[in-house]
């Protein structure tokens, strides 16, 4: 095995100074005085029609700058990759929530106070509850001008219809299959399994400062994974030209796929645009985080799934419906991602998969960890088990059986390589860690029960074939690193894993190694977006190019001084030394600003290194059979949970959990447990608290986070992480991404072990007290009734 | 109970420095730190008493500034994120992962600076109760909890123990 010096160290991070002393300003911290305060008025009504708005009250309230309807704006439509979203609703209102006035006002108190003073009549229409209420004959098409919208072509909506996007997988037969499946023998499991929709809850809310400058200039900070994106989709939407646009990301108070695509920049702009020579501020309250800004989408899932009664897979057929809620956002590609990882980390020779797209009443999703894999993954690995108790088989070693290995094609067609992940490996991982061989489930003295779980689950990045990242990389006098990214710091802490990349290829203490770690479109190398888990991947592919070309300079410089050829010297330990006579040679701190001989004569110039990288051998994906190639890597593993049910409320705690992930090359082994820990915690309750409550009109009723309850100190369990190294073939050193993988198995690990635990099939989510204590006594009350 | 005029001239230490200065009747705490002092290491994720990221310490008792009128801390000590420095505390959530995008992380310290001192030994039910009152979507928790447990092993070696 390969030796590292830096790679696979765990160097404290660079921010932590920062971080723990309260210094580092996110977004918010960095308001000027004199800027205008924005507020926005949320619709009560999950639909209706917006009849009248009086405005004349708040105009005239103290301090109020300006008052804005959608009316203002009647031709701006926003959108990722379907351009279907007003700023502020037109006409109608299609989730609770929606922003539907917003008052520009000298400060916050007078902004809200106006606020009161609107008058708006709504006309209530009937809701759409669930994407098969939306897609059931006769439902009300909520975007009649759905042929209209902007959008790219890969996605294909469905006009006259709910259906945001459709995306076809057919591999084989999958209909021959089922059609003869009991007759040659196999066995077919059917399954229903579903979730609502839900929120990303990161602490910092989203939040933009904007002014549009007298020189013609739109500069837009904000809380944002996406500063490209976010220029280019502003220049889309305002119709400005990109040079024109300058947007800033500070640090991150949590991302999650929250803060990518395009979120409050738009109506923050406009406003700007208002009032040129103003800085505006946009900031979330909690409440607005939750319910105006999107959040993640809920599925709805047919499965069925035949198998040979030795447990291979034969055939899979499904129907995957994402809840996207009132506007497609990233939803029309997280349904497009499930579909390309529809069978989840197994072979299956005969799929027919339908992943839609749907619009309902309920608040609109984006981009949420996991990327349409955890929702994917749930329902896949609860049709898993559901297959193994039917086969009477353990359902870890019906997964194992059915582990995709190297050689086998994925869903899409695509085959997998040498640098596929070994997924029994890390099934054998979770099993060792949860005593698997020791038994599921057991009653204790005091009646509670305990069970385990396992799922598996595997990703790979949804990006555009063209996803690109680039870097430079610079030195200071004292021979000192600087490498500038586009990437977003979110907490994931990539920039200390860029920074060993770098340490690693100069030879270099990484403390001498510094990344900035704030990106300006106007001044940091262009980076599609920092989501997906690929900026390790493809920032530090171009990085370690940046590096290359760097000291490509240093020894051309060097060659003239030392008198060589530049193929004799080698850079290394802040030096430049031949090859062969290590004893002569620089530092590099006489060379990188360019060398001065004792004469004062002086050669080369500062070196600045450039980078680049752009995904290889994507594909788009068939139309009518999704067939291509849209992953870049796939991540795979296992995950596993222990937990104890109390039978007599339905309560449960989570004991243990444990993950074992193919990543490759570990870079930093502490920030990757860290970033798989905390998508694990974000798991647990996803999977057992967390989504919205919904009353009969839609309207949401836990919108603050004393109703949405994440996990909280003292709910996590003892975590166990052991990472596989199975090597990125084209990966920085042999990395691979692993920021969002940790939270994709969890749900089905639960579900499994808490089925297990309550002796009934639980096929819903959030597996809350109620929920499992309601379908035990169902269970209960039906054996009763048939005996 | 105290009637306050339009705006109300008040004396605070805040972080060992004593200032006055005159606070609208309304304004919370967290915004006179923010807002008026520039002090924005106390985060803002709610502003409903939820989430914990606003805590600071008020004669020592971690409170959820946001939650608490400025007027009421007049004459008080009010210690925040900002006026810790070195802590053992700080060094161990480094040390530990005890953060990742560390929006609530100063709000978590305060919090436990003085769970810390309430409780200098290993109790798991103080620090569930105390700490419940913070979120953290990041950590998992895990950081945080090693955190907590190396703090308080450096504090017991300091004072000898
Ligand atoms: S901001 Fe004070 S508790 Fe959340
Ligand atoms: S570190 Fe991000 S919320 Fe705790």
């Amino acid at each position: 095995m390969k030796t590292f010096n830096s790679i696979g160290t765990s160097p404290l991070r660079a921010d932590a100074a920062a971080k723990t002393g309260g210094t580092l300003r996110y977004t918010d911290d960095r308001v000027r005085p004199g800027t205008l305060q924005a507020a926005v008025l949320a619709s009560p009504y999950a639909h209706a029609r917006i009849t009248a708005i009086d405005t004349a009250a708040a105009r005239r309230a103290p301090g109020v700058r300006g008052v804005f309807t959608g009316a203002d704006w009647p031709e701006v439509l926003i959108g990722l990759y379907l351009g279907d979203k007003p700023p502020l609703a037109r006409g109608a209102v299609r989730y609770y929530g929606e922003p539907v006035a917003v008052v520009v006002a000298d400060d916050e108190a007078a902004a809200l106070a106006a606020l009161r003073l609107l008058e708006v009549q709504f006309e209530p229409l009937p809701t759409l509850a669930s994407p098969s209420a939306a897609l059931a004959a006769g439902a009300a098409v909520l975007h009649p001008a759905l042929a209209d919208y902007r959008r790219i072509p890969a996605i294909l909506p469905e006009p006259g219809s709910n259906v945001a996007n459709r995306t076809r997988i057919r591999k084989g037969d999958a209909a021959a299959v089922f059609a003869t499946a009991e007759a040659a023998g196999a066995v077919v499991m059917e399954g229903c399994f579903s979730f609502p929709p839900g929120d990303h809850v990161a602490m910092e809310p989203r939040a933009v400062l904007a002014e549009y400058g007298l020189d013609g200039r739109l500069t837009v900070a904000s809380s944002t994974q996406s500063p490209f994106g976010v220029r280019t989709l502003l220049a889309k939407a305002l119709g400005l030209p990109e040079r024109d646009i300058v947007v800033r990301a500070a640090p991150v108070g949590g991302g999650f796929g929250g803060k990518a695509g395009i979120q409050l920049e738009p109506l923050a702009a406009l406003l700007a645009l208002r009032f040129p020579g103003r800085p505006v501020r946009l900031t979330n309250t909690r409440e607005l985080d939750l319910l105006s800004s999107p959040g993640r989408p809920g599925l709805e899932s047919y499965v069925r799934l035949a198998a040979r009664p030795d447990g291979e897979l034969l055939a899979l057929d499904m129907d995957l419906l994402f809840d996207s809620g009132a506007y497609a956002d990233y939803a029309v590609n997280v349904s497009r991602a499930a579909a390309a990882a529809c069978t989840g980390p197994y072979r299956v020779p005969h799929v027919r998969v339908d992943s839609l797209c749907v619009y309902t009443n309920h608040p609109f999703a984006t981009a949420f960890r996991g990327f349409g894999h955890i929702e994917l993954s749930y329902a896949t690995e609860r049709a898993m088990d559901l297959l193994a108790e039917r086969l009477g088989m353990d359902p870890a070693e019906l997964r194992r059986r059915n582990a995709i290995l190297p050689g086998d094609t994925t869903p899409t067609g695509a085959s997998l390589d040498a640098s596929t992940g070994d997924l029994p490996a890390c099934i054998d991982a979770v099993r060792r860690r949860l005593d698997w061989t020791a038994g599921t489930r057991s009653v204790q003295a005091d009646g509670k029960v305990r069970a385990k779980g396992l799922a598996c689950f595997w990703k790979a990045p949804a990006i555009p074939t063209f996803t690109e990242a680039a870097a430079t990389v610079s030195f200071a006098e004292d021979g000192s690193v600087c490498l500038a990214t586009g990437v977003v710091e979110i907490g994931q802490g990539t920039h200390d894993g860029l920074r060993l990349l770098v340490a690693e290829a100069l030879a270099m203490d990484p403390g001498l190694v510094r990344v900035i770690n704030e990106v300006d479109t106007d001044l940091s190398p262009h980076d599609w977006t920092t989501a997906a888990s690929r900026s390790l991947f493809m920032a530090g592919r171009a990085a370690l190019q940046a590096v290359e070309d760097a000291t490509g300079q240093i020894r051309q410089t060097a060659a003239a001084v030392l008198r060589c050829p530049p193929e004799d010297l080698a850079v290394g330990g802040g030096r430049v030394c031949l090859r062969d006579d290590p004893e002569r040679g620089l530092p590099l701190a006489a060379l990188v600003l360019g060398y001065v001989y004792p004469d004062g004569n002086a050669v080369g110039g500062p070196v600045i290194g450039r980078g680049r990288y752009i995904a290889r051998h994507l594909s788009g994906m068939d139309p009518a059979s999704g067939a291509g190639r849209p992953g870049l890597e796939w991540t795979m593993g296992a995950e596993g949970v222990e937990i104890e049910l109390d039978p007599r409320d339905g309560r449960l705690r989570v004991l243990r959990s444990a993950c074992a992930m193919d990543v490759g090359t570990v870079v930093h082994p502490a920030l990757a447990r860290a970033q798989v820990v905390g998508a694990m915690g974000m798991g647990i309750g996803y999977a057992t608290r967390e989504a919205f409550q919904f009353d009969s009109h839609e309207a949401v009723v836990n919108g603050s986070l004393r109703d949405y309850k994440i996990l909280r100190y003292g709910e996590d369990p003892q975590y166990f992480i052991d990472f596989v190294e199975t090597p990125q073939g084209d990966g920085p050193y042999g990395a691979r991404g692993l920021g969002e993988q940790g939270i994709i198995g969890m749900p089905g690990a639960l579900a499994q072990a808490v089925s297990t635990a309550a002796g009934v099939q639980l096929c819903e989510l959030p597996l809350t007290p109620e929920y499992i204590w309601r379908s035990m006594r169902a269970a209960r009350n039906k054996t009763e009734g048939q005996a | 109970m105290t009637i306050y005029g339009p705006a109300e001239t008040i004396e605070l230490q805040i972080n060992m420095e004593s200032i006055r200065l005159a606070v609208q009747p309304g304004l919370s705490l967290m915004r006179l730190l923010r807002e008026r002092l520039g002090l924005t290491g106390t985060r803002c994720g709610c502003e409903n008493g939820d989430c914990g990221a606003c805590t600071v310490l008020l004669a020592g008792v971690p409170v959820k500034s946001c939650m608490v009128l400025a007027v009421e801390c007049a004459g008080q000590a009010i210690r925040t994120i900002e006026g810790l420095r070195d802590h053992p505390l700080q060094r161990a959530f480094t040390a530990e992962q005890g953060f990742q995008c560390g929006f609530c992380t100063s709000g978590m310290i305060m919090n436990a600076v003085a769970l810390l001192e309430a409780h200098p030994q290993p109790d798991e039910a103080a620090d569930r109760e105390w700490l419940q009152s913070n979120l953290c979507r990041c950590t998992g928790y895990e950081g945080i909890r090693r955190a907590l447990a190396r703090a308080r092993r450096e504090m017991a070696e300091d004072r000898g123990g």
